[in-house]
């Protein structure tokens, strides 16, 4: 088992060096820098920090008043506070604006674990996903996380990061380079591709290896820019592999699957099967536990990709 | 969607521009003539648009002008001049007395007041900072004025810069709780260069506040939140003024202004009639209002 590395230090780390190159990042946080890990760059740049206490829709706007004097804010709390206690301040305040506001925040998914329902973010990429002029960026593991960081920091316009809670294995070699709006390959094979985003992006490594077994040939990439999504990647997985399976830790509505979606339908129809939670909240357990319950593990990826694979030999056989 | 671009250096003002501040050595009779103007366009360009809301743009029209003919330091010419004292409207639905008073200081040609929510007008419905120049931020969500200003007023302090941050709140729009978030942060944060100026009409949307929901005792609350209170007749400039003025004494402490106006304001069917809070004059009230604006 490789070596299980935090993406929130990664994230709190990389705030502090991009504090250390550039006067203009600031960073906010609504009582959670122990968690998010802004409270590195809080020791770092005291000046520079400003904890709103638990008002997520004030630190919103804040950090558009912030963006819109020239400054880089970084505003972090848990992915269901934010935005869930403040959609409408993302909305006006940020996106309709258009200003530069990063948005990275932590305990996204069910992988939170024991907090429950109230604290499991299922719904937050539908609802940044809606707004015009949002990039969304779900890394899968802590290298990608501090590459996105620094992406963020270096292009204009709002940002929304989401990390997980739980450390994950490094799923990139070294020397891996994240490329905005790209999808990345991680794995070649003719018989169906599985995108993955996130946590589940080690799943799908581990169905392809287990699957290979069976004689089942997959290819996984990896979409860490969720939006805008890289439509040639996904419209050439379909046209070589004729079956698509995503994975995610999210809703069916509106997430990956949902996206990815309106590419193959438009480009290039084929089988498709969503990997994600089915409308339905989670609720308390242990990380490993939820995602077995909620259907979110390698086996289930495996099982989604057989189903594809029916689905396209039963439309290759058809008249 | 495209992808975003990268970062460039921003640049603090328009190029090849010779842009004064703008003078302000206006009389208070001088104001009290372009209070008039104000009120005049707000009723014509609400009235050609056929739909707006009259009430609660009359009542803050010497707020703004006062802020805009003496109070603030700023650059018709050059809305981005990154010395400029910033005003914000947070009730973004008195878009038109903001409208009106841009184009009587030269941000943009009187005669587009006209165009007011028409399709691909630079004066949208509620105010938009992506196409009205002088307009700092999108507002007319309510509650989220407050906030931002915070944020400019922090900037400014990071960059060393002596600007002075205002924003114009509703009484009725008190009624949301980001706005209290933001009266305890910028205590808290004790952010000296902001000023935020209540349009205390007594009115909302559903009738008078003390009925739909009741802000007493508003003085009080605000002072329980850490800030300097200080309260004025909302049609008198000079008391506006003066209350600018005493906001600067202050370094290390938020100000705000309660001015106590009337809905409708200069329009005697229109004055403390919630009707008039979202609804825009027929060409008959148009014709009567003017008149009484003479």
């Amino acid at each position: 088992m490789a070596k299980e590395v935090s993406l929130r230090e990664a994230y709190g780390k990389t705030l502090v060096e991009l504090g250390r190159e550039n006067p203009d990042i600031v960073a906010l946080d609504a009582d959670l820098c122990r968690s998010t890990m802004t409270q590195f760059f809080a020791l770092k740049f005291p000046e520079r920090f400003f904890d709103c206490g638990i008002a997520e829709q004030n630190m919103v706007g804040i950090a558009a008043g912030l963006a819109a004097s020239g400054k880089i804010p970084f505003a972090s709390t848990f992915a269901v506070f934010a935005p869930g206690r403040c959609f409408d301040q993302v909305r006006m305040s940020i996106a309709q604006p258009r200003l530069n506001v990063k948005l990275v925040v932590t305990h996204g998914g069910i992988s939170v674990g024991e907090d429950g329902t109230s604290h499991q973010s299922i719904e937050d990429l539908a609802l940044i996903g809606s707004l015009p002029g949002f990039t969304i960026i779900v890394p899968a593991d802590a290298m990608e996380t501090a590459q996105a960081v620094r992406a963020a920091a270096a292009h204009f316009g709002p940002f929304y990061i989401r990390l997980c809670r739980p450390k994950l294995p490094l799923v990139h070699e070294q020397g891996y380079q994240f490329n905005l709006g790209k999808a990345v390959t991680m794995r070649q094979g003719g018989d169906a591709t599985i995108i993955a985003i996130g946590l589940m992006v080690k799943e799908a490594l581990e169905a392809a290896e287990s699957l290979k077994r069976e004689g089942i040939d997959c290819q996984v990439l990896n979409m860490p820019t969720l939006k805008p999504i890289d439509e040639a990647a996904i419209t050439q997985a379909a046209a070589e592999t004729g079956a698509i399976v995503t994975a995610e830790e999210h809703l069916e509505h509106g997430g990956l699957g949902s996206a990815v979606a309106r590419v193959v339908a438009r480009h290039q129809a084929v089988p498709m099967e969503l990997v994600a939670i089915k409308d339905t909240y989670a609720k308390s357990g242990k990380p490993a536990e939820l995602l077995e319950r909620y259907g979110l593990t390698a086996r289930d990826i495996e099982q989604a990709v057989r189903s594809a694979i029916k689905r396209k030999r039963l439309g290759a056989s058809r008249p | 969607m495209s992808l975003p671009e990268r970062c460039k250096p921003s640049s603090t003002s328009a190029k090849g521009v010779k842009a004064e501040v703008f003078s302000s050595s206006a009389s208070f009779a001088e104001m009290e003539a372009i209070a008039k103007r104000l009120r005049r366009h707000i009723i014509t360009m609400i009235g050609k648009a056929g739909s707006g809301h009259p009430g609660g743009s009359l009542s803050a029209v010497e707020i703004l002008t006062a802020l805009y003919f003496k109070v603030l330091r700023h650059k018709p010419r050059d809305p981005q001049w990154s010395d400029r004292d910033r005003f914000i409207l947070s009730k973004g639905h008195a878009a038109p007395v903001l409208y009106a008073t841009l184009a009587e200081c030269g941000y943009f040609p009187v005669e587009e007041l006209l165009t007011l929510r028409q399709l691909d007008s630079r004066l949208q419905g509620h105010a938009d900072r992506t196409v009205t120049p002088g307009v700092e931020m999108s507002s007319g969500a309510l509650g989220q004025g407050l906030s931002f200003a915070i944020g400019v007023a922090l900037a400014g302090r990071l960059n060393a810069k002596d600007y002075r941050v205002y924003v114009l709140l509703g009484d009725g729009e008190c009624d949301e709780g980001q706005v209290w978030e933001g009266a305890m942060a910028a205590a808290h944060f004790k952010v000296g260069n902001l000023v935020a100026i209540v349009d205390n009409n007594g009115q909302q949307i559903g009738g008078w506040n003390r009925d739909v929901m009741n802000l007493e005792p508003f003085n009080k609350k605000w002072r329980a939140f850490g800030w300097q209170v200080i309260e004025v007749d909302g049609h008198s400039i000079p008391q506006l003024i003066d209350a600018f003025d005493q906001s600067k004494k202050i370094k290390r402490q938020p100000t705000v202004i309660i001015a106590h106006t009337i809905k409708g304001k200069g329009v005697s069917f229109m004055e403390n009639n919630p009707d008039f809070h979202g609804k825009a004059p027929n060409t008959e009230e148009v014709k009567l209002a003017l008149k009484e604006l003479e």
